[in-house]
């Protein structure tokens, strides 16, 4: 009872009926890999091979423990990435810049993973909060010249993208960082106590879904609580939804700006230390791999909503995951996975589009 | 010329705007189409003008029936509209913008100015307008620019002219310069139709009134024998009181002053100079001016919006200035915005965010960390209760409310917490008549209870009937402190600027 009250006021944030919230995004999905695979008809491929292409995409991302696996495990940093995208949303502030502040936390991370010794609990919670820390702190930087000199923080994070990408390849080249023995740019791999643990080594242990999973489930609850039951959350939203409101009512608009990019940045962070620490155990040029970007589609797809990040973010994990089984089982394309990415972003974006070739499901008008 | 509408009806989804309603007008009269927010008037005047179309019923235009299928279809058939909101391009001149969609052209294909501005200045003088074709609309005053959009349709040869609340943006002066010309319109056989929701001035400019309630037409009314309360109590289905009580009360101590107090001005607002004014207990002071004389910036600067260059405010004789706008709340310092959709409301958020929209904060609703949404709950239960509003629940987003409820919920949020001074700013602007009835009450009642009100409102009539004490606001300046019983002439001078 207490909870219906909960999710009820959480949605009617967002005045969106049920039908907006579950089957626009349904359908969405249905009609952008239906166009996929029509594409894919249009290029001259065989239906044998669109049919086949369709399978392993189901296949590749639900159709077994290892398809599940690895399609959680894409979906991990997609989500975390993805929650301070949409606590940005929430305040109104639009963050191109997680895949700079996943580079930036994914690298201090790093750093502390094969430079720190301490035993396996303690250096992964240190790993991961340094992480964390400098995502924040790279957020921060736009989110100050927001507040304070007014500067558009969707050119703001882009800059520092860039900047995030360079910095990177001049880090990694560093005699401290750059594993020994090589010219490329890339990184001594992590301690095995700052690797996080994965969690099915006792059916396989090569199934590499790991405990970053979890971690981000209970990141999506933190920030379900934090955005609709905190202080800091209700000013987050006041600042978004109504800025003349927000300062009439007393918010500190410049400080809540600077908190709520911070807090951006602080889960991007997170997803790149995850990342390192869960999957890749060390740091490459490009380690960031546009997860910070496809992440900005999974807040969108999910509405900005914890819970709905949660689901988009598993969704374009099954998207990467089939994805790969689809190139090697009917050997099309991945870039056939992001027209289909892309298409569900239109499609959602534009719901109205969605509504006219689907009229019997939303009624009349 | 005669033109007809017959049960016309409209509606959206489930929601009847217009229900067979009826009405006519003909050349060389004046109708007064009378009714609140929400009663169908905008939705009527949108089918007559082509924006909307009926689901049934007929438009006649001398006795043959039309379809208007865009608005262009009715301004051919010769009907034209004034909105509240003008649409003026305002860096263009006013012959640029009378001629804007219809323009004159020369045979080499070339915008002809020479016969637009012609034509300007002949449709001025005929009717009286006195509107110089050559000026930019962004600097003539308010009540220029409503000529210029009459001038505007009727260079587009419009029989029929309907004016969509056209006194609500003039100052008492501009009004009667207004009713001058739509006597003049009369005259030469114009067709009028005039949208308010102020009584008194359909009972002075129309030949009939037609009074709509709840998209039903429930009314006509003939202006020489009927009286406001009769108009009132047809608009809003029951008798209503529209004489406030005011008993006297002895003023006590000073609440609120304010000395030299100045503010900068920007491009687009009012700087403030040289504010010198004291508010008592017991008292409601009331800011009369024309929209844009610098109320707005006093405000802000009083409640913390807004930087003050230099003097000082006091209150209970202590200094306060530039002060962030909770420590203003939390001194018992309340402030009911100007515009309750933009400032004081947000529209998207439940009634229960809103009620604690600037109290979230306090222990009653907070831990300082996470909200208790319980017991916002349980204040806004009682605030819609003590002062009325009416919700099918807690939980929907305020912009589910009609305007009249909006309003209580801010006044009960504002007042239902710990208050010494309460600034109102048009605490019932664009509220149907039986929640202005509640709204006045409640503020007397308030002051009778020993609160001070500073009472910001463009309405006159407002001002007057509230008011202990009224001062003027022009271009900045408080260009005049009078007592409420002056000759309303003599304060309407005064927000233009006249002062001897």
């Amino acid at each position: 009872m207490k909870n219906s009250i909960k999710i009820k006021q959480a949605f009617s944030v967002d005045r969106t009926t049920f039908q907006d919230i579950f089957f626009i995004p349904i359908l969405a999905i249905s009609l952008a890999i239906s166009l996929g695979l029509l594409l894919l008809l249009l290029t001259g491929e065989s239906y044998q091979t669109a049919l086949t292409a369709l399978i392993a995409l189901f296949v590749g991302s639900f159709g077994s423990v290892s398809a599940l696996s690895e399609t959680l495990t894409a979906a991990t940093p997609l989500i975390f990435a993805a929650l301070g995208i949409a606590i940005g949303f929430r305040a109104g502030l639009f963050n191109i810049g997680a895949e700079g502040q996943i580079i930036v936390g994914g690298l201090a991370a790093v750093i502390i993973g094969f430079s720190v010794e301490l035993p396996l609990m303690l250096h992964l919670t240190l790993m991961l909060s340094v992480g964390a820390a400098f995502g924040a702190g790279y957020a921060f930087i736009s989110g100050w010249l927001k507040a304070f000199t007014g500067a558009h923080e969707v050119i703001t994070t882009i800059m520092l993208n860039l900047i995030a990408f360079r910095l990177l390849d001049f880090f990694l080249r560093l005699p401290f960082i750059q594993k020994e023995g090589r010219n490329d740019p890339i990184s001594k791999s992590v301690l095995d106590t700052a690797e996080l643990p994965r969690l099915l080594v006792l059916i396989d242990p090569n199934l590499r879904i790991h405990a970053g999973f979890l971690l981000a489930i209970l990141a999506v609850i933190l920030v379900y609580w934090i955005i609709f039951h905190t202080t800091i959350g209700f000013e987050f939203r006041m600042v978004g939804t109504n800025l003349n409101a927000a300062k009439y009512a007393g918010v500190n608009s410049s400080l809540t700006i600077v908190l709520a990019m911070s807090a951006a940045g602080l889960c991007a962070g997170l997803a790149g230390a995850s990342q390192i620490s869960g999957v890749l155990g060390r740091a490459t040029s490009g380690f960031s791999a546009g997860i910070g970007f496809d992440a900005i589609a999974v807040a969108l797809l999910g509405r900005a909503h914890p819970i709905g990040v949660l689901f988009s973010g598993i969704l374009f994990g099954a998207l990467v995951a089939g994805g790969r089984e689809m190139q090697v089982s009917a050997g099309v394309s991945l870039d056939l996975i992001t027209v289909i990415q892309a298409l569900i972003i239109i499609f959602v974006a534009a719901p109205i589009l969605v509504k006219s070739i689907f009229p019997w499901f939303f009624g009349k008008k | 010329m005669k033109i007809e509408l017959k049960e016309i009806s409209k509606s959206f989804g489930p929601v009847a705007a217009n229900t067979k309603i009826n009405l006519s007008v003909s050349s060389g009269e004046v109708l007064g189409l009378l009714g609140e927010n929400g009663a169908g008037k905008t939705t009527l005047m949108n089918i007559l003008t082509g924006l909307y179309q009926p689901d049934s019923g007929q438009i006649l235009i001398r006795d043959q029936e039309r379809k208007f299928y865009n608005p262009r279809d009715a301004i051919k058939n010769g009907i034209g509209m004034v909105h509240q909101h003008f649409m003026l391009v305002p860096v263009f001149s006013v012959s640029e913008n009378v001629i804007l969609g219809n323009e004159p052209i020369t045979n080499v294909n070339r915008i002809n100015k020479k016969e637009a501005r012609e034509e300007v200045l002949k449709i001025s003088s005929k009717y009286n307008l006195d509107v110089d074709p050559d000026e930019l609309v962004e600097r003539l005053p308010v009540g220029v620019q409503q000529r210029v959009e009459i001038i505007k349709i009727l260079f587009r040869e419009a029989e029929l002219l309907i004016f969509d609340e056209p006194t609500a943006v003039l100052t008492p002066q501009e009004v009667l310069d207004f009713f001058r010309i739509v006597s003049n319109l009369k005259k030469s056989g114009k067709a009028i139709i005039f949208i308010t929701h102020k009584l008194h001035e359909v009972i002075q400019i129309c030949d009939r009134i037609n009074v709509l309630r709840r998209g039903e037409m429930v009314g006509e009314a003939n202006p020489k024998k009927t009286s406001n309360s009769e108009l009132a109590e047809l608009m809003v289905g029951r008798s209503v009181n529209l004489k406030t009580k005011r008993p006297k009360i002895n003023r006590g101590k000073v609440l609120l002053e304010t000395k030299n107090l100045q503010v900068m001005s920007n491009k687009k607002e009012m700087g403030l100079s040289n504010i010198n004014l004291k508010l008592h207990e017991n008292e409601i002071l009331g800011i009369a001016g024309v929209q844009g004389n610098g109320q707005t910036e006093f405000i802000e600067a009083l409640t913390g919006l807004r930087k003050i260059s230099s003097g000082e405010i006091s209150y209970f004789d202590k200094r306060y200035t530039n002060l962030s706008p909770r420590k203003i709340h939390k001194m018992g310092i309340k402030h009911i915005p100007e515009d309750r959709q933009k400032q004081g409301l947000i529209n998207e958020f439940s009634i229960i965010e809103n009620v604690v929209l600037n109290t979230y904060y306090e222990d009653a609703f907070s831990n300082n960390i996470s909200l208790n949404w319980n017991s916002a709950k349980s204040e806004a239960a009682r605030v819609m209760k003590q002062f009325d509003v009416r919700a099918s629940s807690e939980t929907i987003p305020a912009n589910n409310l009609s305007g009249g409820n909006q309003q209580k919920l801010v006044i009960g949020r504002e007042m239902s917490r710990k208050i010494n001074l309460l600034i109102a700013s048009q605490p019932t602007r664009g509220v149907d008549v039986g929640s202005i009835e509640y709204i006045h009450s409640q503020i007397i009642s308030a002051r009778n209870a020993g609160i001070g009100i500073l009472l910001n409102s463009t309405e006159l009539e407002e001002i007057i009937a509230l008011s202990d004490r009224i001062i003027v606001f022009f271009e900045g300046k408080i260009v005049a402190e009078l007592s409420s019983n002056t000759d309303p002439q003599i304060i309407g001078m005064a927000m233009a600027g006249v002062v001897n």
